[in-house]
């Protein structure tokens, strides 16, 4: 299962991240990494991009990159 | 006092954390903005004063969320600290902004400061947002941090800033205490591997054992802190190449060596940190746990701003209602100016003789100047409401909305923002784009920016429609008049998206695109901040512009006065003044769009900025009438009449080729200049001139002849 698999209002444990994701590195010092919870708030209007809530802020992130953020089951 | 001896204060912080906020609140309107050497990325200079009366400076950093740099921006930032850590001009303390909302984010790169042993006192801002089940402990916090002073603030309220500036008083020239180890808990595999690395930097640049710590395990995680050091060779700074070839090696085998301990060397810094951050956290915070369900008041008010269907309604409401309130709002003190003016004009009818200096004063100065002020209410109040969204949170929120229709033409979410202030000027526009990391949707959004109807269109769009399109009332609702100004944007910003799809088919890109941004939480503009913005921006337009507009003025009207007698010792008229005979010779080129000679004197200087369309008809209109009074421009254009047709100069129809003409127009020598500064080249710029005009001619012969053929006039 990875954030992408996620629907609205559910929460999930980050568990690691897939070669595919390009910004691996802003994830990190955002605090989004393996053993942080995050719940997904909505998806924009045109899709393409979704609004997580992690630590005590919201961030969007594009779906394609939310395809390669595994969560634990 | 000796420039050198003044302390200086450095303030670091996310973005969003405030920071801007407390800039302003501790330097007033003492404070100069320039540019870092070499690149555009603002450098924000503050004089404040502590209780005791001395002067310190207070430098204002780009929003960073850490050490490990992602943009241009943050790339400021890392490079300072390295020229710090090597003894070069560090300040005397730095203020790290800490949203205390949203703490262990923000504090991840408090920490990282705190490894440079420069004494740091953190401003706890938005203490007051913090909600009251959720207690902050300040000392505990300041106890395991080793911050030199927590000082709670709260930038809105404008409370706690005398006592943090008390404590950054008290903290210059101490040693940080207990400061000396590395407080992440870092295993003894771990350690192992990266002592060569540590002890090199501890022995060879003579870091502190904590520093030499977080610089060894940076040095793992990132390979672009490898390329700061070396950058620092080329700097003169304290550090030879030996020993960063030394580093080099020491770090490729020490990434082999972790890949082996099955540990990945990307993340490590990041996890680590974090890891210590939250434990120590957990402790003095309670209900953390519970954090990501709270559905706070920001995301219900997300719940219809960006909904589904409402958001991008609300989006495209705003639009309208801020282009109608331009017009609105602005005509009352447009009639001031213009009295003004008017008034200013007379005065010195009546003040100064009849001589040269005279017709210099009243059609060259004074009329250029009228022209360009007149507009100045439009521009202020659209650049308020940008800046307005902007303060507020709002525009991540658009970025957030329309990324996805942005990527689909080969931009970026983050495009939207500087696109929308292209609405108010290109420059800013260009600059903001610093915040799209991928090169190459960076450079599209910039190409394509002056495309977005600038304000200093305006000034034409509003003479032309005022003057030569009916205030009568279409579809029961629409004024035709407004109908087309928006038509202008309209088909500015449509040609730009189409433009933008078409040069990311064929401009190369490197690196990946990506999108991880934080909505903001709304917050409730400052009004001081947003009238200094409005006023900073205002002033340069008025300052840059009006240089350029004064200078292309006095010179217009020399150009349109001189000769003031032919060679058969005749008066002679603007026609064969040198300004006549330039228009003339071009008339053939432009004559299939519907524009006579007098238009083409304006293309010319409009050339350096479109505004001065403006001034130049009105200087040119002001010399043809050899009376002493000041024309009424819009008047005198509609009165204007061809001497061999009989027929009128300006018609409906050749104002909507000009304004068309202007909407594609690349007429602004600032945004050629800014481009070429920030693409380092002037091929970019060149190749803007080039399709722009192209564009403009090719549209405005098929409105214009077109137009004729469906038998408009």
């Amino acid at each position: 299962m990875t954030v992408g698999d996620l629907h609205r209002g559910d929460t999930a444990v980050v568990k690691s991240f897939l070669s595919g994701l390009d910004s691996q590195s802003r994830f990190l010092e955002m605090g989004i990494l393996p053993g942080v919870e995050l719940r997904l708030v909505k998806i924009a209007p045109l899709g393409g991009t979704i609004e997580l809530k992690v630590r005590d802020y919201y961030v969007s992130i594009r779906q394609q990159d939310a395809l390669n953020i595994v969560i634990e089951n | 006092m000796n420039a050198d001896t003044v302390p200086w204060v450095a303030l670091v912080g996310n973005p969003n954390s405030g920071k801007t906020a407390i800039f302003n609140l501790l330097t007033g309107m003492d404070q100069k903005v320039s540019n870092y050497p070499g690149i555009t990325v603002e450098k924000k200079l503050g004089t404040g004063k502590f209780n005791d009366g001395t002067v310190y400076h207070l430098l204002d950093f780009p929003g960073t969320y850490s050490l490990t740099p992602e943009s241009f921006d943050e790339r400021i930032v890392t490079e300072q600290v390295l020229q710090w850590i090597h003894g070069k001009n560090p300040p005397a303390v730095i203020v790290s902004v800490v949203d205390a909302t949203n703490l262990s984010r923000n504090l991840y790169l408090t920490t990282q400061l705190l490894d440079l042993g420069i004494p740091i006192v953190i401003a706890l801002n938005m203490m007051d947002l913090v909600d009251q089940t959720e207690k902050i402990d300040a000392s505990s916090l300041k106890k395991w941090l080793c911050a030199a002073a927590i000082v709670p603030v709260s930038a809105l309220k404008k409370s706690g800033l005398n006592k943090l500036k008390k404590q950054v008083r008290a903290s210059i020239l101490t040693k940080p205490v207990n400061n000396d180890i590395f407080p992440l808990e870092v295993n003894k595999t771990l350690e192992t591997i990266l002592m060569p690395i540590t002890s090199l930097l501890y022995t060879k640049l003579g870091y502190t054992p904590r520093l030499a710590a977080a610089q060894a395990l940076r040095l793992i995680t990132r390979n672009s802190t490898l390329e700061l050091y070396n950058n620092a060779i080329q700097e003169g700074q304290k550090i030879n190449s030996k020993t960063v070839n030394e580093l080099e090696h020491l770090r490729t085998v020490a990434i082999k060596e972790i890949e082996k301990a099955e540990l990945k060397p990307s993340s490590l810094e990041a996890m680590l940190r974090y890891q210590w951050l939250d434990a120590n956290l957990a402790q003095d915070r309670s209900d953390h746990t519970n954090q990501i369900r709270k559905i706070n008041a920001n995301e219900k008010i997300d719940q219809i701003l960006t909904h589904r269907w409402l958001g991008p309604g609300i989006f495209i409401g705003l639009l309208y209602f801020i282009f109608q309130s331009i017009f609105n709002f602005a005509s009352i003190p447009m009639d001031w100016i213009e009295a003004g003016v008017n008034w200013l004009g007379k005065g010195a009818v009546t003040l100064v003789p009849e001589s040269n200096f005279r017709g210099l004063l009243i059609d060259g100065i004074i009329a250029g100047l009228g022209a360009i002020l007149i507009f100045l209410p439009q521009i202020v109040i659209l650049m308020f409401f940008l800046t307005l969204l902007e303060d507020s949170g709002y525009m991540a929120r658009v970025a957030f909305m329309l990324d996805r229709g942005m990527t689909k033409i080969g931009l970026h979410g983050r495009s939207v923002l500087p696109l929308m202030s292209g609405y108010a000027c290109a420059i800013p526009g260009i600059m903001s784009t610093r915040t799209i990391d991928n090169w190459k949707e960076r450079l599209i959004t910039m190409l394509i920016l002056p495309l977005m109807s600038c304000s200093a269109r305006l000034p034409v769009y509003a003479l032309m429609i005022g003057a030569f399109i009916p205030p009568i009332t279409v579809g029961y609702i629409f004024g035709l008049q407004g109908l087309m100004m928006v038509m202008m944007y309209f088909i500015g910003t449509v040609t730009a998206m189409i433009l933008a799809k078409i040069f990311s088919l064929w401009i190369k890109s490197e690196g990946k695109s990506s999108f991880v941004m934080e909505m903001p939480p709304y917050r409730l503009p400052i009004l001081r901040s947003v009238f200094r913005q409005v006023f900073i921006r205002a002033k340069l337009f008025l300052f840059n512009a009006g240089k350029i507009i004064m200078a292309i003025s006095i010179i217009l009207w020399f150009l349109a006065s001189f000769p003031k007698t032919d060679n058969r010792g005749e008066q002679t008229t603007i026609h064969n003044s040198f300004a006549g005979k330039i228009g003339h010779a071009i008339e053939p080129v432009i004559q299939p769009l519907g524009f006579d000679w007098k238009v083409g004197i304006a293309l010319i200087t409009s050339f350096a900025a479109r505004e001065v369309f403006v001034s130049t008809m009105a200087t040119i209109y002001n010399i043809e009438n050899a009376a002493d009074d000041m024309v009424q421009l819009s008047d005198a254009m509609k009165n204007d009449m061809n001497p061999s047709t009989g027929l009128p100069v300006f018609t409906p129809l050749v104002a909507v080729s000009l304004m068309v003409f202007y909407v594609y127009a690349a007429q602004c020598m600032a945004t050629f200049a800014i481009i070429r500064r920030e693409t380092n080249t002037w091929k970019w710029p060149l190749f803007m001139i080039v399709y722009m005009n192209v564009l403009a001619y090719m549209v405005s012969l098929l409105v214009y002849q077109g137009g004729l053929w469906l038998g408009f006039s």
